[in-house]
């Protein structure tokens, strides 16, 4: 790098312009209304619908989910109401061939992807059952280590590279994860070797209580792309058709080897950080959430496709219907699986089973066969 | 037949793999052109390419959650940790993600991929360079660990890591990188894991040791052979699984037994030795099963490395004290 003679020494300054360039891009305002034509995503009437289909779905899913956990019938769960067009329509901007790596939260995208809904419910009772993705879902089991997925999804993407397809690693962390060794690490490799990967940090504002100004002095958690060299989007994350637009593109560039994108999407999550004792009431205003309510995804596209004569209250009650029903037997099913025995867990620890473990077996099998 | 010193046969083995399987990937930090620190990758990238043998960036974590990427992509992962004391940087990729892809995913994902490190005293590093961690990844169910003793077999288990379809942690001791050469065939051979190697053979005592440790074990044993002492020693090289059938035949037979790590008696994997001893053969005992191992403090600095580390005489009067029992 040249020295530039005439430089000023005012690094703070430097900081200021640069974090006052970076934009929230919006498409779809809080009423409904196209705000930013010029990226408005080319989508058709179906792909708009299906959308709202698959955000509608998601919602009924938290709702049962949540009550399933009350009535001890579901196990670990980390509420999604708030962050649908986050996680929703960042997926749907994906194709099947791509890798999900999610966090805990994010099991609406692994089932959009094609986890079946049974199996989602298993791993959150704990069923190693839940964590089989079936052949040709390229899906990983939500990770619980916060930001151990975003080393993992560089190395994804560069063996996607290597291989020479068309497709990217996609992975998810929230505000709280963006403050990992592992965040920067994941990004900095992947862009170090211009991987296909896509990096989303889904900043719903608070880790578990720790709101997002005490994480990072960076005004934003998408301007850590620059450290990383690599290009980076901050996103209203309560507008379907803004993620859709960002992810698509990012992936576009990715599989033409232009490498990684760091995407941060604002939103919020509506309930608790998971169903196992967090009392949001203890860190966050019913004001706040009155504010972000009135941003809510749902709504919004809601009013949009109703405009165009694309959505009404009969498709939306037809889909809450539908997701009850698959609900019921996705619950159904699960039930049906077999409890896991020990012998099952010792025969996914090795290819070949050694010899302590072998000895174990037997003594399990026996105890098992009482 | 070449002779090889560890370091060359650890290369062998590597641009053996290579060669034959093109899912084989090497990486790590200073492996590209400066071929590792210790030369241990020496000519692999410029014979295989960049694709094939490659640096990254400085970052242990980064270099974990490469190796687990890239084995469910279909690759075989070979990463280097330049040191083994750097491993607590990549201890959530360990123990947290790569011991527990098969376990977690109910058999659908594994991770072959066999991290290799260089590790053990006497070659007076800075700190967190020399650490004796092996305990603590024996200790992580879904692990298996590797330590060789001499060029033959680390070339030998090398190749078998690899071919490994879990992750193997194979761990390369630095003062037997270029301590003494052998012949090391140039053709392909393995050496099956989890099966120890009885280095010499006795009948009064077993010494059960690994690593460093094998060598001063065998000088010791031929000291007490001139004092009329049948001594036996069995080099585990395995440590995780152990090669428990070798180690309790060889109990039976001599009734007396003392286990040798250059780590601390309160880490490596003696106390477990005398544990699966007592569990299967206390009846063949003369003897309690006693060890010798370094105090339990941290590695020492490097001029204290010698006094520290456990050596030949401190292994006869422990042998001792079992014979005399």
């Amino acid at each position: 790098m040249s020295a530039k003679k005439t430089a000023q020494l005012n690094p703070q300054q430097i900081l200021e312009s640069i974090e006052n360039q970076i934009d929230m891009i919006q498409v779809l305002n809080e009423e409904g209304k196209i705000v930013n034509e010029e990226a408005m995503p080319k989508m058709a009437d179906e792909e708009l619908q299906e959308l709202m289909t698959r955000m509608v779905y998601t919602r009924v899913l938290d709702q049962r989910s949540i009550s399933l956990n009350r009535q001890g019938r579901l196990g670990f769960y980390a509420p999604t109401a708030g962050q649908e067009a986050s996680q929703i329509a960042s997926h749907y901007a994906l194709e099947k061939e791509d890798w999900i790596l999610p966090g805990y939260r994010d099991v609406p995208q692994i089932v959009w992807h094609g986890l079946p809904l049974w199996k989602a419910f298993l791993f959150s009772r704990g069923h190693f059952v839940g964590n089989q993705a079936p052949e040709g879902v390229n899906v990983l089991s939500p990770q619980i280590i916060i930001g151990a997925q975003y080393v993992q999804n560089a190395g994804v993407a560069l063996g996607l590279k290597k291989r020479g397809k068309k497709a990217v690693a996609v992975t998810y962390t929230g505000d709280g994860g963006s403050s990992q060794g592992d965040f920067y690490e994941g990004i900095n490799f992947a862009g170090a070797f211009n991987a296909p990967a896509i990096f989303i940090v889904q900043n719903n504002q608070f880790a578990i209580s720790t709101p997002r100004e005490k994480q990072t002095a960076a005004k934003t958690i998408a301007q850590k792309g620059i450290a990383a060299g690599i290009p980076f989007v901050l996103v209203d994350g309560m507008d379907p058709l803004a993620v859709y637009t960002v992810v698509k593109e990012a992936r576009e560039r990715a599989i033409n080897g232009g490498g990684p994108t760091l995407i941060e999407t604002m939103c919020y999550r509506y309930g608790p950080h998971t169903m196992a004792g967090d009392d949001p009431t203890r860190y966050r205003t019913s004001d706040l959430d009155t504010e972000w309510e009135k941003k809510d995804p749902l709504v919004r596209f809601r009013k949009y496709l109703e405009e165009k004569g694309l959505w009404n209250e009969e498709k939306e009650t037809e889909v809450i219907e539908r997701a009850k029903e698959e609900i019921k037997d996705a619950i159904k099913k699960a039930d049906e699986t077999p409890k896991q025995k020990v012998t099952d867990l010792m025969a996914n620890m090795y290819d070949e089973m050694p010899a302590n473990l072998q000895e174990q077996y037997e003594i399990y099998t026996a105890k098992e066969s009482k | 037949m070449a002779q090889m010193t560890m370091i060359q046969a650890i290369t062998d083995a590597l641009r053996t793999e290579l060669k034959n399987d093109e899912n084989v990937l090497v990486f790590g930090e200073d492996v590209g052109v400066n071929g590792g620190v210790f030369r241990a990758t020496e000519g692999l990238q410029k014979e295989f390419g960049e694709e094939r043998v490659f640096d990254t960036p400085l970052a242990e974590s980064g270099i974990g959650g490469l190796a687990v990427g890239l084995a469910l992509e279909g690759f075989r992962p070979v990463p280097e940790i330049q040191f083994f004391g750097f491993v607590f940087e990549v201890m959530d990729s360990v123990s947290g993600q790569l011991a527990r892809m098969r376990y977690r995913s109910g058999g659908v994902y594994s991770a072959p991929v066999t991290i290799r490190s260089p590790f053990g005293g006497g070659v007076h590093t800075p700190e967190l360079h020399a650490d004796s961690l092996e305990g603590l990844m024996a200790q992580q169910p879904g692990l298996k660990v590797v330590i060789p003793s001499s060029p033959y077999d680390a070339k030998g288990l090398l190749i078998s890591a690899i071919r490994d379809n879990d992750p193997v942690i194979f761990l390369e001791h630095m003062k037997l990188y270029r301590s003494f050469r052998e012949d090391v065939p140039e053709e392909e051979y393995i050496i099956p894991l989890g099966k120890a190697a009885v280095k010499r053979e006795g009948s009064d005592l077993s010494i059960i040791t690994y690593g460093a440790m094998v060598h001063e074990s065998l000088k010791a044993a031929e000291a007490l052979e001139k004092e009329g002492h049948s001594v036996e020693v069995i080099d585990l090289r395995t440590i995780q699984p152990l090669d428990i059938e070798t180690i309790i035949a060889s109990v039976e037979k001599t009734g007396r037994a003392i286990v040798v790590q250059e780590a601390q008696k309160q880490a490596g994997i003696a106390a477990n030795v005398v544990a699966e001893i007592n569990e299967r053969a206390i009846l063949s005992l003369e003897a309690p099963v006693l060890r010798v191992a370094a105090p339990d403090t941290v590695f020492p600095f490097s001029q204290a490395e010698t006094v520290w580390l456990p050596n030949y005489k401190d292994i006869i009067e422990t042998a001792k004290k079992v014979l005399e029992f």
